[in-house]
């Protein structure tokens, strides 16, 4: 049974830093097609359109018929453990570190055979015997989909597994600093990452003169502090990240100038710029000022930094034309998200993409429902980082907009003239 | 229907370039070596040769094609055997058919690697397309892995012990000692092989093979051109090869040799008894266990039974890997796919010095490659005969 996590003790400062590094990374043109799907929180193997054949590793043509017609179909991960090892060696620094390693051979109710990662609650393979397991696929630390398998049922403690840990961001005893604690995200945020069991959860709060109703008991809630933070400002971008920089495990940069103009009703740029210095700027400012020391610690320790979360909008993908100039400061932030996930992703560390639809909050109050409730995105925010996912479109209208977007962005840009 | 007989091609010359362990010279260095001792102890010009059959993992971004102008030869017939550690047998059934057929009158055929400090980390990151998307990035750390779990669901299926495993590794060993230009200078017990250092469960240390840098080759020719040399040769008896066998089986507990021992027998007129001396291809001890139940020595699943009732020394009852093996000499990349043949022709043609079977008249040669994603796709088998 895995034995439940522990609260990482104090750094010695005397040990030397543990610099991360990552399992190897390259992959073929037809695997980053299955990472994509992983990447969004799915699981699919390839399919072959005109047989029916599923098969793995990827491929570019169908084993059964050739036909190169492939598709890609989601599947359960139902399978039996067929036969496994626990590596003491390996040629990899990543996994040189990490050894005992278990490693299994998983035959899929679809006929194929997998390699996979072994919880260690898997019981132990068997040749004359169906031992069944559930293969999961996740993006490991080089950002890239690997499997693993899970046992059948599921046992105590299973998320604290090491080689699962590995793949995802559980908050579970991380500190997490939440870039705006005021507003009624923030606060449903601040709510779930300390209901998840973060270790300590820092509230940034801007304009101090200005409470609104509810922040006062969050920031009264246990292991939460608040912490002054202008994003406007890069001195105090910087002051916060002088003195917690070197802490925070989980950023979740939530703030956010959320106007409802397009180009023609308002005069000036002034609104404009508002919103481009917090969405976009603002998050500029973070990554310079707290990416590095995130960087730094992404192995540091058995609950090292892990994630960085933009709470971006499904309206960086498609703009709303009622919003124009809201979704194009989204767009940037969706744009420089991109370069972080790059930058990020040399030390392991995960950048989560949150693409919501409209929120019930005081800026969407003309807008008809479905809206999504504060406490629904940050508990989708909580699951994502739990599941190791890159991409979420939380709520009816982000995942509408989404499927939308997928089939034609042209067709979409259309349809958003009459939303 | 079986296969025509290789009339009047032999194979000759045996050539062992001596292994070390690291090396600073690349893959064309010890493949120059090779030929220029295939020419010195054949008495052949380099002229003479107008075929030339390559091996090579490490010769990237060359291919046999470079390697031509690199060494200055300009043959008519030539071939590139990106098959690992089958790489031999496919190197030799397919010079004797351009021989016998006339596409090339004396073929070189040559085999040899690399092993410089740390490429054998980088020649595993890109062994293949599957294993650098579903095999590398898991940590397997190459083949260690793949015969680990291959080896566990053989155990569990057939009831194999450590022992047996120890058995032929301590044999070869044995069979080491005399042979001239082994890695492994020690003896080797089997208390050390069972409680070696772990490296992939249930594989220990002396389970796997150690990379090395090395050549090995041989020449296929006419039988009256081999006579005009005065040069020792053996008769191809018979020869076969397959790929991606069984690719429904869930796991691979046969190999391709399975599919095919029928029409080697056939085409050599005899069966598994006649059968003197047995190079096998033994990356890991398991596949040894696949090559006698595929070969015919045992049926399917009794490899075990096998390993306890005979003995494995040159002396034994099957004489067996009788250089010590890859497990034993090293595995120099390719040449590890010649290793068995080059000292089965040695054994048929009475050159094995100390490591001599007596009355060798028949060797089979195995050999198996290219863990491509879970299981090895090459195989091929060969017997040659005394003339």
């Amino acid at each position: 049974m895995t034995d439940a996590l522990k609260r990482a003790a104090p750094r010695n400062p005397i040990l030397p830093l543990r610099v991360p590094t990552l399992p190897p990374g390259q992959r073929s043109r037809a695997a980053l097609r299955w990472t994509a799907s992983v990447a969004e929180g799915r699981f699919e193997l390839q399919s072959c359109h005109d047989c029916g054949q599923i098969q793995y590793p990827p491929r570019d043509a169908c084993t059964n018929c050739l036909s190169i017609r492939l598709t890609w179909k989601p599947v359960s991960g139902r399978g039996d453990l067929i036969s496994e090892t626990l590596l003491h060696h390996s040629n990899e620094l990543y996994y040189r570190a990490r050894v005992p390693l278990r490693l299994g051979l998983v035959r899929l109710a679809e006929g194929v055979t997998v390699l996979t990662h072994l919880h260690g609650d898997c019981p132990v393979a068997k040749a004359n015997e169906s031992i069944p397991v559930r293969v999961r696929a996740h993006l490991d630390k080089a950002g890239q989909a690997a499997l693993i398998a899970l046992p059948a049922t599921d046992t105590p403690n299973m998320a604290d597994d090491r080689m699962l840990r590995e793949m995802t961001s559980d908050p579970k005893f991380r500190k997490v600093l939440i870039t705006d604690g005021k507003s009624a995200t923030g606060q449903a945020l601040v709510k779930a990452f300390v209901d998840a069991g973060a270790d300590i959860v820092w509230a940034g709060l801007s304009e101090p003169w200005k409470q609104p109703p509810g922040f006062d008991a969050i920031s009264k809630l246990p292991n939460v502090t608040v912490v002054p933070l202008e994003l406007t400002d890069p001195r105090s971008v910087e002051d916060l990240a002088g003195s917690i920089g070197g802490k925070v495990d989980i950023l979740v940069n939530n703030a956010e100038v959320h106007r409802a103009h397009g180009i023609g009703d308002r005069r000036g740029t002034e609104t404009a710029r508002a919103e481009m210095d917090i969405n976009y700027f603002g998050l500029l400012r973070l990554a310079q000022s707290f990416g590095p020391a995130l960087r730094a610690r992404a192995a540091d320790s058995a609950v090292p930094s892990t994630a960085w979360v933009n709470i971006l909008s499904i309206y960086a993908l498609s703009a709303l034309p009622g919003q124009g100039t809201f979704s194009a400061s989204k767009a940037a932030a969706f744009s420089l998200s991109q370069t972080l996930r790059s930058e990020m992703r040399g030390a392991g560390i995960r950048v989560v993409n949150v693409f919501p639809g409209p929120i019930d909050d005081e800026w969407t109050q003309t807008l008809p429902p479905p809206k999504l409730a504060p406490a629904a995105l940050a508990k989708a925010v909580v699951k994502a980082l739990k599941d190791g996912v890159e991409d979420i479109y939380p709520g009816d209208v982000a995942q509408d907009l989404f499927t939308k977007w997928q089939e034609s962005a042209k067709v979409l840009e259309r349809e958003m003239w009459d939303q | 229907m079986t296969a025509a007989p290789y009339q009047g091609v032999v194979i000759a010359t045996p050539v062992s370039i001596p292994y070390v362990r690291y090396s600073t010279k690349d893959a064309h260095w010890f493949l120059a070596r090779a030929l220029s001792a295939l020419l010195k102890t054949s008495g052949l010009k380099k002229s003479d040769l107008d075929g030339l059959g390559v091996s090579s993992f490490t010769l990237f971004p060359d291919t046999a094609v470079g390697l031509t102008q690199h060494l200055g030869l300009s043959p008519r017939w030539l071939d590139h055997l990106p098959f690992g550690g089958a790489s031999g047998v496919i190197a030799l059934r397919r010079a004797a058919r351009a021989v016998q057929c006339g596409d090339a009158s004396v073929v070189a055929c040559v085999a040899g690697d690399a092993n410089h400090v740390d490429s054998f980390r980088a020649n595993l990151a890109n062994f293949s397309r599957f294993a650098r998307d579903a095999v590398y990035p898991l940590g397997s750390g190459g083949p260690n892995a793949s015969f680990a779990l291959l080896t566990s669901h053989y155990m569990q299926s057939t009831g194999a012990e450590p022992a047996d495993f120890g058995k032929l590794c301590v044999a070869q060993r044995a069979n080491a000692l005399r042979f001239p230009s082994t890695l492994f200078k020690k003896p080797l017990t089997l208390d050390e092989y069972l409680n070696a250092r772990p490296i992939a469960d249930p594989l220990k240390l002396f389970d796997c093979v150690m990379p090395c840098a090395g050549s090995e080759g041989f020449l296929v020719m006419g039988e009256d051109r081999a006579k005009r040399l005065g040069i020792p040769y053996a008769r191809i008896l018979g020869t076969i090869e397959r790929h991606n066998a069984f690719p429904e089986d869930p796991i691979q507990n046969r190999g391709g040799w399975a599919m095919d021992q029928d029409h080697l027998y056939s085409q050599a007129g005899f069966g598994p008894p006649d059968i003197d001396l047995f190079e096998a291809y033994d990356d890991y001890p398991v596949i040894n266990c696949l090559q006698f139940e595929g070969l015919g020595l045992c049926r399917e699943g009794e490899a075990p039974a096998f390993i306890r009732k005979n003995t494995f020394t040159i002396d034994g009852s099957l004489p067996f890997n009788t250089s010590g093996g890859q497990l034993s000499v090293g595995q120099a990349g390719a040449a590890g796919g010649f290793l068995g043949l080059v000292q089965a022709l040695r054994q048929v043609t009475g050159q094995a010095m100390k490591t001599q079977v007596e009355n060798a008249r028949h060797a089979l040669v195995s050999g198996f490659g290219m863990i491509n994603y879970d299981r090895g796709l090459c195989t091929g088998a060969a017997i040659l005969g005394r003339a």
